[in-house]
């Protein structure tokens, strides 16, 4: 089956819907067998740093200030303030009016200043109001752009719009990278997630990213399992390296773990970075925080003495 | 026909509300005052206590917000469901401690008792604890008691029951949370005492009970930055002096009673602040 070039409905169809199916029984299983993986002591100890280098720090609230911005953007460049060996995080993500705040924190400390564009979260409006909110992010200084794909077009099978929709913001992005957001949880098969990820990945985008993290059900670990199943075929078949974010519903240590192994043992070790692996969370980066304190001190530590957010 | 097969009660923990095994799937034999063999009881790891704490912490803004008479109310009711009960602790006092029936239901009456009158403080240990202070300006000065929040408690291996309800009863009837070890030697009242706490309309997480090793779990209660109070009266010399150097460090509420504790002596109030904090308002006279 060949990759199709020209963009009409008829060839992505075809295409996408010749695209194996996914065994939905064998992927839940295959997530639930690869989560009980036993990540221990020095394994763990690594796991713990890397997954808070992939950790993309997420405010997304009507109510986000800018104090609660920079205080966030803060916490991002010095997870534990008491603690100079905790790496980084690998970006923010905020809302594209407060990509200027959180650019001025973060400086040139190396965190990426993510923002969602496209009329985040719903993505109902016109291309023109999508390409000028990308632009409007891009100029104020963000580094990647998390844009919402069209679910109703898609669901309803006009696969071109949605395709050109991800081209055009994806010019409008310039030099920012594009994460792809899906919503997973509105596209109600596998088989439509697995559609969704070649889509998103043939039309251009540098990463794919399960939600917005306003739907549930969110990142669950079967549907990251399929979209890391997409990023290896694409890359087997067309030498381009795609990045994968699930989003939404991580919270805790064990599940970002579970994030990492399910990364490691489908699409391969070469994702195992923060370049292209993220994980798009807030609360997980305290509970990440507190299991790397318990095994330094050999205490259980508490939420007490970590900054509420 | 074949002769009816008897069903066994399995010992779990208590822990929010649910009783589960031990996390480590460990068990241990537990035996009565003569050697014989009685049940096999759930021997909890240091995950389990790791699993209680967060229970408790999560039960512990409902609890210590609840009025004191509803705190009190919970507390007659867990006295109402373990009278109901009387004969079932009777018999499981008996063997644990090898007394005998007369002497083990006046052991059962006594922990009841004690459960009532720990129930009638809930709404005084305030005027006791509370005080009007004069200050020199045109301010009301209030201090009230606090909980102070999650508490750890070692149960005395000595009287299960007794001894167990006179440890858990001041701590929670305050708006504390609590995770208790259970005595080494006879646990398998304290998860009798469970189930009537199950089902006595209080919160799950309030009260976590775990049973197993005491010089294995404790160390772990005491050294979490997350439980902000110790009670030692079960732990021996060695143990409690480990507990109190782990305590020391995020500056727990740690009551250590010096020597043998008479649980039929009059309690005092003692073990109920032993957990309290003082909160101080000032407030502007006229406005």
């Amino acid at each position: 089956m060949s990759i199709p070039t020209a963009s009409s409905n008829a060839s992505l169809r075809a295409f996408l819907h010749g695209l194996p199916g996914v065994d939905r029984v064998g992927a839940d299983a295959r997530a639930a067998g690869l989560g009980t993986r036993s990540i221990k002591t020095t394994a763990k100890r690594q796991a713990i740093d890397m997954a808070i280098s992939m950790v993309d720090l997420t405010t997304l609230e009507g109510a986000d200030t800018r104090g609660k911005v920079r205080a966030m953007c803060a916490k991002a460049v010095h997870p534990d303030p008491t603690d100079p060996t905790v790496p980084r995080v690998a970006a923010v993500c905020v809302y594209p009016d407060l990509v200027a705040e959180a650019r001025d924190v973060v400086g040139s400390s190396g965190v990426k200043v993510a923002s969602v564009a496209t009329a985040f979260p719903s993505g109902r409006s016109s291309l023109e109001v999508k390409v000028a909110d990308t632009a409007m992010a891009v100029a104020a200084g963000a580094d990647e752009i998390d844009m919402v794909i069209d679910r109703g077009a898609f669901l309803s099978g006009d696969y071109v719009k949605v395709f050109e929709e991800i081209q055009a913001i994806k010019e409008a992005c310039g030099e920012a990278h594009l994460k792809v957001i899906l919503e997973t949880g509105e596209l109600a098969t596998y088989d439509n997630v697995r559609r969704a990820s070649w889509l998103a990945m043939l039309a251009g985008g540098d990463f794919i990213k399960t939600s917005t993290g306003k739907v549930q059900p969110a990142a669950t670990l079967p549907v990251t399992l399929v979209m890391l199943e997409a990023v290896r075929d694409f890359r087997d078949r067309e030498g381009r390296m795609v990045g994968v974010k699930p989003a939404g519903g991580i919270r805790t240590t064990k599940d970002a773990i579970k994030m990492l192994v399910l990364v490691n043992e489908t699409a391969g070790p070469d994702w195992l970075d923060p370049d292209w692996f993220r994980l798009g969370a807030s609360s997980v980066l305290n509970d990440l925080l507190m299991q790397r304190q318990k095994l330094t001190t050999g205490r259980y530590a508490g939420p007490d003495y970590f900054t509420l957010d | 026909m074949s002769e009816r097969l008897s069903v066994r009660k399995t010992y779990k923990l208590y822990i929010g509300g649910a009783f589960p095994r031990s996390e480590s799937g460990r068990s241990y034999v537990v035996t009565g005052a003569k050697g014989e063999f009685l049940a096999n009881a759930s021997k909890a790891s240091r995950k389990d206590v790791r699993d209680a704490v967060t229970a408790a912490r999560k039960a512990f803004p409902g609890w210590s917000s609840a009025t004191a008479y509803n705190r009190g109310q919970i507390l007659y009711r867990i006295a109402e469901m373990l009278e109901g009960r009387r004969a079932q602790f009777v018999s499981e006092v008996a063997e644990a401690d090898g007394v005998s029936g007369k002497k083990a239901g006046e052991l059962v009456d006594a922990a009841v008792d004690r459960l009532v009158w720990y129930a009638g403080w809930s709404d005084k240990i305030s005027s006791l604890r509370g005080s009007a202070n004069p200050v020199a300006g045109p301010y009301f000065n209030l201090s009230t008691p606090e909980p102070t929040g999650v508490v750890g408690v070692v149960a005395p291996p000595m009287g299960p029951l007794f001894g167990l309800v006179s440890v858990i009863a001041p701590v929670i009837v305050t708006g504390n949370t609590c995770v208790v070890i259970a005595s080494e030697r006879a646990p398998l009242p304290s998860i009798t005492l469970a189930e009537v706490l199950a089902t006595s309309d209080l919160p799950g997480g309030v009260v976590n009970i775990l049973t197993g090793s005491a010089g294995e779990m404790a160390p772990w209660l005491a050294g979490h930055m997350d439980v902000n109070g110790l009670d030692l009266t079960g732990a021996d010399a060695e143990l409690a002096q480990k507990c109190e150097e782990l305590a020391a460090e995020n500056l727990k509420r740690v009551l250590r009673p010096n020597g043998k504790t008479d649980w039929a002596a009059d309690p005092g109030t003692g073990r109920m602040t032993a957990f309290l904090e003082t909160k101080t308002v000032w407030h502007p006279i006229g406005i």
